[in-house]
């Protein structure tokens, strides 16, 4: 595979080449024959070319998805930090005026008060109809959505890797996957999520049942087509007659040609399911109210939408919400982009 | 022909039979208070009573066999006791279905009429700002949860264009925003797609021949390079449905179209569980048709695709 090696006298040779193409040598120079060198002949077999080195290399050079990697994981960070910053509230709990008694409601946004505990504190976003704080509630949700984007993601990927190897490589499955491609496939996903969650209690854990129920054998089949491709290609062959594992073979040899579609396919996992969240929240099927979820916030700004004074409860969710989502979108393609090897000829 | 579309016909019968037993099995684990309006206020006698009348104490296989049954020989789905009291669901559709159809019908047109063209217009000036701000607008149509777009269109569109935020069938201003905004997936659906196979078609040695040839880029476009990047765009077709499917449940809620989708969300929260039954199988076969649909496109449109060699590739 040669990927590891890092020859820095290939680096020197490669640079005196194009050295010499930019400084125009002249024919004589360029065409003279040099005797034959059996070490440099060595030399040139070692390849320091790295597939994820040249993929960053590659990636590094989309300016637009280097700034939304870095929107993302500053959004990803700060969700996890906020709670743990000084003078910020609980995000379920309804605050109350000390002098009147009443809730503070429906706040606008950059309000300052004065808290039952007696210290001053500026409501950054404003607070919705139970006087919570959607400052702390926007932040519980981005990151709970963000948290389900990335489980869905994730069980996806293990079990469609897994179920994928398995149909690929044992032809005695073949038939029942394929079936089950077959009527998996033809089942619209968001009528799964609507009965799923019609049926069982409202909760992450459903959601997340609902969600990966047929998402994984789109990515099995995926999985199951490059096997089948690449399965019985001589460098596998010669592999299997040296007596190497099965396992190893998918380890070593298989998987790591599909590491990038298999992360492009991760990375829309996680906006889609964010979107299924919002999308069954609204038909009445989401989490409960005590866990802020973007879904949540947004379906409590909807109601309010036709008064422009409280329209900040439905804009600021909307706005974290379409940052995240169209992130993960393009860093996702760019990526796809900078993983095919194609793109790494410089 | 004839022999594939049968046998296409064959499988999507099955497959459906399927999904209506898993469906119809599913259901059957839900809280019995999803059939009776005033649960609370029955006593168990009565309860058993009625659970007897509706043939909900019989084995489940049996009763998913009158189910079956009913459904082939006097279409009926069963019997909405929730959302209505007694009466048959097959009569609280009637009216809703057309209208849904005819909105789908119309947002699919006005997709086809706007995202082909834009498509096309990207091929032809692509790297330009014209194929920039088209992606954008792609990327972020794509990217962006219907939900949030949704939304604001009906925000804006009726605070800004003094359009109306109700529907009502017999106004045509009404009409406007939700047409428009159901059709917005499939635009840039279909201009992404139609964009992508231009581009990669233009770019071929039949393309460079006609050039040679001596014909204009107009005739070489629309001729040439348009025809044969529509083809692949039959696949589609079925996604199309789908996002239309669950468009109209979003669209129709929001704008109060007494149609399909927003009954779905109103029987959802009000539990009627064979309503909510008989929604979800009918949406599943809207969207399995979608796929029978599109795999029969794809074959008259594309001469070089053999008849029995697909299978519902997407």
């Amino acid at each position: 595979m040669g990927m590891r090696f890092k020859n820095p006298r290939v680096e020197k040779l490669e640079e005196s080449v194009n050295e010499a193409i930019r400084t125009k040598l002249s024919d004589e120079e360029a065409f003279k024959v040099v005797p034959f060198d059996e070490a440099a002949v060595e030399r040139t077999g070692y390849s320091n070319y790295s597939y994820w080195r040249s993929t960053f290399r590659a990636f590094r050079k989309n300016p637009v998805a280097m700034i939304l990697v870095c929107i993302v994981l500053a959004i990803l960070a700060f969700t996890f930090i906020q709670p743990y910053l000084p003078n910020q509230l609980d995000s379920f709990n309804s605050n109350i005026n000390p002098q009147t008694g009443a809730i503070f409601r429906n706040l606008e946004p950059g309000s300052k008060v004065v808290l039952e505990d007696g210290r001053d504190f500026t409501f950054i976003m404003g607070t919705n109809e139970l006087g919570q704080d959607l400052w702390s509630r926007l932040w519980g949700a981005t990151r709970t959505s963000l948290l389900i984007g990335v489980a869905v993601a994730c069980i996806e990927a293990i079990i469609g890797i897994a179920a994928g190897v398995l149909w690929g490589y044992v032809r005695q499955t073949d038939i029942i996957f394929t079936e089950l491609y077959n009527i998996l496939d033809n089942v619209p996903s968001s009528l799964v999520l609507i009965l799923v969650s019609y049926m069982m209690k409202p909760s992450v854990g459903t959601l997340l049942l609902a969600m990966s129920l047929t998402r994984w054998i789109g990515m099995a089949r995926f999985i199951r087509n490059q096997i089948i491709i690449i399965r019985d290609r001589e460098y596998n062959l010669a592999s299997r007659c040296l007596g190497t594992g099965t396992l190893t073979i998918i380890f070593r040899n298989l998987l790591p040609y599909l590491v990038s579609v298999i992360m492009l396919r991760m990375a829309l996992s996680i906006p889609e399911a964010i979107a299924s969240e919002v999308f069954i929240t609204y038909i009445g099927l989401g989490l409960p109210a005590e866990v802020p979820s973007l879904g949540n916030l947004i379906n409590v700004g909807r109601k309010l939408m036709l008064s422009p004074t409280l329209r900040y409860q439905l804009i600021y969710p909307t706005i974290i919400l379409s940052v995240v989502t169209i992130s993960f979108y393009v860093v996702g393609n760019a990526f796809s982009d900078a993983a095919d090897p194609k793109n790494h000829i410089n | 022909m004839v022999k594939y579309i049968a046998k296409r016909l064959a499988r999507s019968i099955i497959t459906l039979i399927i999904i209506v037993s898993i469906v119809f099995v599913l259901m059957r684990k839900m809280p019995i208070t999803g059939y009776f309006p005033n649960y609370d206020h029955m006593s168990p006698e009565q309860i058993k009573n009625s659970l007897h009348q509706m043939g909900l104490d019989k084995p489940v296989a049996e009763q998913l066999f009158i189910f079956i049954r009913d459904v082939v020989t006097k279409g009926s789905l069963g019997i909405s006791y929730v959302y209505r009291n007694q009466v048959p669901v097959t009569e609280v559709l009637a009216p809703k279905i057309p209208l849904s159809l005819k909105l789908g019908v119309l947002a699919l047109l006005l997709a086809l009429l706007i995202g082909l063209p834009l498509g096309t217009v990207m091929a032809q000036n692509k790297g330009k700002i014209v194929d920039k701000i088209g992606t954008a607008f792609i990327v972020l149509i794509q990217a962006v949860p219907a939900a949030v777009y949704f939304l604001f269109i009906q925000i804006y569109g009726t605070e800004l264009l003094n359009l109306p935020l109700t529907f009502k069938e017999t106004e045509a201003r009404t009409w406007i925003l939700p047409v428009f905004s159901l059709a917005l997936p499939n635009i840039s659906y279909y201009a992404m797609w139609l964009r992508r196979y231009m581009v990669d078609e233009s770019t071929k040695d039949y393309v460079k021949l006609a050039r040679i040839k001596g014909f204009s880029e107009r005739r070489i476009m629309f001729r040439h390079v348009f025809r044969n990047a529509f083809v692949p765009l039959g696949q589609y077709l079925p996604t199309t449905f789908l996002n239309t499917v669950v468009g109209s449940i979003y669209i129709e809620s929001l704008y109060s179209v007494p149609g399909m989708g927003g009954l779905l969300v109103d029987v959802v929260k009000r539990q009627d569980n064979s309503m909510v039954q008989a929604i979800v199988i009918l949406f599943a076969s809207v969207g399995i048709i979608g796929l029978i649909v599109g795999d029969i496109m794809m074959t008259l449109l594309d001469p070089r695709i053999s008849f029995a060699g697909k299978k519902g590739s997407r």
